[in-house]
């Protein structure tokens, strides 16, 4: 059914602090490799050892050069998926219904058994979050490893995304955002959370956290005092003279 | 966004067929015999020919019956019904037209408004994505169904009629070109709220997330044969003009669908290879 939920239960989502993310990719990997057993197809690499490799993720990492309007320009490291969203276009443009959103936990999930492999889902995506598997002709996405999150089987700590898990900075958050109170929805509200393109009416549930503010040192240099040279002598006389001509 | 040859050859060639179908099921002409057989069977071969092109770009073909199903909310939903249905709707008439029957023609302006109601839902299928700011614009159900009409009253042999239209189409290009030029800045998306780091300051790419190709670069941020598009554009406008003028040439009619349907391919080919989808900001390419 592609009709979108009026409300979900849960919103479940993921808080990503873009201060923290030292962009290592341990994500992209921890994701590929949970995901290439998990649910659904595997995610396929075609020409993976040759000259033009390529292959499906669901999370890919970006880093961007960023100059503020005072103050030294940063490296920001941009990790990239689905936010699950609320008003989801990829859910409404699908004509088979394997595009669809729960209505128990808000995830956006693919049945890939009822996927033609049209594509249109990746065109109204306007984050990219879709990818094609080139070997089984079926919409990939983040399933936010709901193989993982309600697995029994798994020992509690491991029942989150395998992104999450796996990041070393502790730079993901899962959590549900329909509760104001959990830790995704405080972090959030504590850090000036964002939605990207907000514009487009998406309605995304994921939030990114944006880079805390630079200390900005009152001086260039703390050698500032020492390198104020002047010049004496012989070397003094050719400073004057070179400064007159 | 990559302009599939089997998307071209179908938005192009049944947009063509349900024209002259719609044409041919309101009774406008109503031809009898086998000029009626060759004259539908024209219509069909392209309308049904161009929905079968579609499904070669389908990465599991042979599920596409399951198409149907989401017509509530999925303009390409709609579109396989509305197809269906004046393809079902015509078929009578166009049987009745063959063999002389003289059956009603009631399900032939039923089905002239099914086939009109399905190049407006392939028109839908791009105008709805605002991902795609070119796209998302009023001029795009115009454009399809300017190139519908006026390619179905060409192969109708409504001379005038066509040269009218196509005159009005060739205008309307150059518009939508020169609409379509300034939609992406209109829609307001930069790499800034792409990311969100406008908050931070001015953001540039400083380095890409795979040194490899993948789907999102195959498929969304198609930059190839851009360089072009200039000549492109005159092409597919004076194509589509030289159509409408030939069109009144006697004798020069299947010169001039061919005429117009060369123009509509370009311009399609067009419609897709400048069209910019958003996502290509993050890479910092559009």
């Amino acid at each position: 059914m592609t009709l979108l939920p009026g409300a979900t239960d849960k919103k479940l989502g993921l808080v990503i602090d873009l201060d923290t993310c030292v962009g290592c990719h341990a994500c992209v990997t921890a994701c590929k490799g949970w995901n290439d057993q998990g649910y659904g197809v595997p995610l396929s690499d075609q020409n993976p050892y040759g000259a033009d490799p390529s292959g499906v993720f669901l999370n890919r990492v970006h880093s961007y050069q960023v100059q503020p309007s005072d103050g030294l320009s940063q490296i920001i490291n941009f990790p990239r998926s689905c936010l699950h969203c609320d008003d989801a276009p990829c859910v409404t443009v699908c004509p088979t219904g394997a595009s669809y959103k729960r209505v128990e936990d808000g995830i956006v999930l693919v049945n890939e058994d009822a996927c033609i492999g049209c594509g249109l889902c990746a065109w109204a995506c306007p984050y990219g979050a879709r990818e094609m598997d080139a070997a089984a002709g079926v919409m990939k996405k983040c399933t936010l490893c709901v193989d993982r999150i309600y697995n029994e089987n798994l020992p509690e700590q491991d029942r989150e995304p395998a992104c999450v898990r796996t990041c070393p900075t502790g730079a993901r958050h899962f959590g549900d955002f329909a509760d104001p109170d959990s830790n995704v929805s405080r972090l959030s509200a504590d850090r000036g959370g964002y939605a990207l393109m907000p514009d487009l009416g998406t309605k995304p549930v994921n939030r990114y956290l944006p880079p805390r503010k630079k200390d900005v040192r009152s001086e260039a240099s703390l050698l500032a005092p020492l390198l104020d040279i002047k010049a004496t002598g012989f070397a003094g006389w050719l400073d004057k003279v070179l400064g007159r001509i | 966004m990559h302009p599939a040859p089997s998307v071209l050859v179908f938005t192009v060639f049944s947009g063509f067929g349900f024209g002259l179908l719609a044409f041919l099921g309101i009774g406008w002409p109503a031809p009898a015999g086998w000029v009626a057989f060759w004259w539908w069977g024209l219509g069909y071969a392209c309308a049904v020919g161009g929905l079968v092109a579609s499904t070669l770009h389908l990465g599991n073909p042979q599920r596409a019956l399951r198409a149907f199903g989401q017509w509530r909310s999925s303009w390409l939903s709609r579109e396989a019904w509305a197809s269906v249905l004046a393809l079902g709707l015509l078929a009578p008439v166009a049987l009745s037209d063959w063999l002389g029957l003289g059956w009603s023609r009631i399900p032939g302006r039923m089905g002239a408004i099914c086939a009109v109601a399905t190049v407006g839902a392939t028109a839908m299928i791009y105008t709805q994505l605002r991902s795609v700011p070119r796209w998302n614009h009023w001029m795009t159900p115009m454009l399809f169904g300017g190139f519908a009409l006026t390619g179905g009253a060409m192969a109708a042999g409504h001379a005038n009629l066509a040269a009218g239209f196509g005159l009005v189409l060739a205008a309307g290009l150059v518009l939508a070109f020169r609409l379509g030029d300034g939609q992406f800045a209109r829609a307001g998306q930069t790499i800034g709220t792409a990311t969100g780091l406008d908050r931070v300051g001015e953001a540039a790419v400083f380095e890409l997330p795979h040194t490899g190709g993948n789907y999102l670069l195959r498929e969304m941020i198609f930059v190839v044969g851009r360089r072009h598009a200039v000549k492109l554009r005159l092409i597919a406008v004076a194509a589509v003009a030289a159509a409408a003028g030939l069109v009144l040439v006697p004798g020069a009619l299947p010169l001039a669908c061919t005429l117009h349907l060369g123009g509509a391919l370009v311009a399609r080919w067009l419609f897709f290879a400048e069209a910019e989808h958003v996502v290509g900001l993050y890479y910092g390419k559009r």
